[in-house]
């Protein structure tokens, strides 16, 4: 009966094989054993998995290996809220410190019909390019370039570029700091989440450059810092700066600044610049739709 | 089978009908490890050790159990099995010395597995040669062929980050017509005849 036969052997040697190869992987398996510490993969599964970088290691593997192995804080993630750094911190049974939620802020606001141009640009549409181009188009050597590798850089989609200047939506920005390291310009800060005041220009230029060039600059009169009731506004460079340490919110700066570059959430709304904040809703962006209506 | 014989092999398995822009095969991990130079070799380097070593085995279980026996039949599972284990063994090899690639290759390492390149290349060293040495090169050079592939395509894909195309076109669309471009461009190489020994 060869058909028997043919089965028998099949089956035989089909046996022979899976248990030899069986036995070859799991020889191998202790071979090249890897030891791993349980915690990682706890860690990890309480990190958001958006590898953003914010935390300054290249992957939310790298940081929960680091958070693990006690290296990083257990708050070191910028994404995750207040719950998920209690809930790490219990994973590695420490307490959690409270963390400060903190936002993007574009210090420039000089969009198209404010700033003027000293060339038009028709190159890659993408900031590392055109900067190379003597410094982007903008006549203002720190301003905006306005195309967007900021945005493109975004993993929340969280900025868009409205009329030639970069633009946060505050709700949707977990302050990972991903923007502020791809801005060729450097004019991007995270400031506090519940931050009141900004000063939107970065021009270290003499005030009579920056008015030749642009109609919402900082010139550096000091008007803002010689009335600040708690001392929080500097001017060094010809551009004021805001320690938000000390910042009370009260708003005088803004009603003192005589180029109204002192912005506020407020502010923002009377001008029909939307830059994307309107009530300052501290609920970390997780109810915000992505790529809302305002960039339509 | 001498080494101008070998080497006409080799030539026609890298070249004239390489896996990917000729024989279409191994288009998964082609298009999904091809983002960052450094990932594709290592991906072209791990589908060279399991392709050249399954070729060695197969062919061997194909020749001296297969045959005798007239379990022919079987082949597709007998050799899907060798494959299988080779690629759990280079998983486990990478895991433990080369983590970093470990964690690149990410999902395409155990697709490997069902990687058509490496169960095609097996197959069809059983069909058209007759000794091991033979069957093994064949294996080799069409991995080699798979890795020239995706280095090529690695760098074109490097490139195209910084192309503009229309939006519609953006990501996969465009990536996959650079794709046909390289495969047209490899079908210069096909009028090529073999049979008339150039060595």
């Amino acid at each position: 009966m060869p058909d028997l036969m043919t089965i028998l052997y099949a089956a035989m040697w089909f046996l022979l094989f899976g248990g030899l190869f069986g036995a070859a992987l799991a020889v191998c398996s202790k071979v090249f054993y890897v030891k791993t510490d349980p915690k990682i993969e706890e860690v990890r599964a309480l990190l958001p998995g958006a590898n953003c970088g914010g935390c300054g290691f290249s992957s939310c593997d790298a940081c929960a290996e680091a958070i693990a192995g006690g290296k990083a804080s257990v708050i070191a993630c910028t994404v995750a809220d207040d719950e998920a750094h209690e809930k790490i911190a219990a994973a590695m049974g420490q307490k959690a410190e409270k963390s400060v939620r903190r936002r993007a802020q574009v210090m420039c606001s000089g969009t198209c019909d404010l700033a003027q141009k000293k060339y038009l640009y028709d190159g890659a549409q993408d900031c590392v390019s055109a900067i190379r181009l003597a410094g982007g188009a903008k006549t203002c050597p720190y301003g905006c370039i306005g195309l967007g590798s900021c945005a493109a850089a975004c993993k929340f989609q969280a900025i868009h570029v409205i009329n030639g200047v970069a633009a946060i939506d505050y709700h949707a920005c977990i302050g990972c700091g991903t923007c502020v390291r791809t801005c060729p310009k450097g004019i991007i800060e995270l400031i506090p989440f519940d931050a009141k005041h900004w000063v939107g220009c970065k021009s270290r230029d003499k005030g009579s450059a920056v008015r030749s060039y642009c109609e919402v600059g900082c010139i550096g009169c000091k008007l803002c810092e010689k009335n600040c009731p708690s001392g929080a506004i500097t001017v060094t460079d010809s551009v004021a700066h805001i320690d938000y340490e000390k910042c009370t919110g009260c708003g005088i700066c803004e009603e003192k600044c005589p180029r109204k570059i002192i912005w506020s959430g407020e502010s923002q709304k009377a001008d029909g610049i939307i830059r994307g904040d309107e009530d300052l809703n501290p609920d970390h962006g997780k109810n915000a739709p992505v790529n809302n209506e305002k960039d339509a | 089978m001498d080494l101008a014989n070998l080497l006409l092999i080799a030539f026609s398995a890298i070249i004239v009908e390489n896996f990917i822009f000729s024989r279409f095969l191994g288009v998964c991990p082609f298009l999904g490890v091809s983002n960052n130079p450094s990932t594709a070799f290592g991906m072209g380097l791990a589908v060279t050790f399991v392709i050249t070593i399954s070729n060695l085995m197969t062919f061997g279980i194909n020749e001296l159990i297969l045959k005798p026996y007239r379990l022919e039949f079987l082949q597709t599972i007998a050799f899907i099995l060798v494959i299988a284990v080779l690629v759990q063994l280079l998983e486990m090899f990478l895991k433990r010395f080369v983590p970093v690639l470990y964690h690149a290759l990410g999902i395409y390492l155990p697709l490997i597995t069902t990687n058509c390149a490496v169960l095609g290349a097996a197959l069809l060293a059983v069909e058209s040669y007759t000794s091991v040495l033979e069957a093994t090169v064949f294996g080799f050079a069409s991995a080699i062929g798979f890795l020239v592939a995706i280095l090529i395509f690695a760098g074109v894909r490097e490139r195209l980050v910084f192309a503009d195309p229309p939006k519609s076109f953006g990501g996969m669309p465009i990536t996959l017509i650079a794709a046909g471009l390289c495969a047209m461009a490899f079908s210069g190489f096909s009028g090529i005849d073999l049979t008339k020994s150039i060595f």
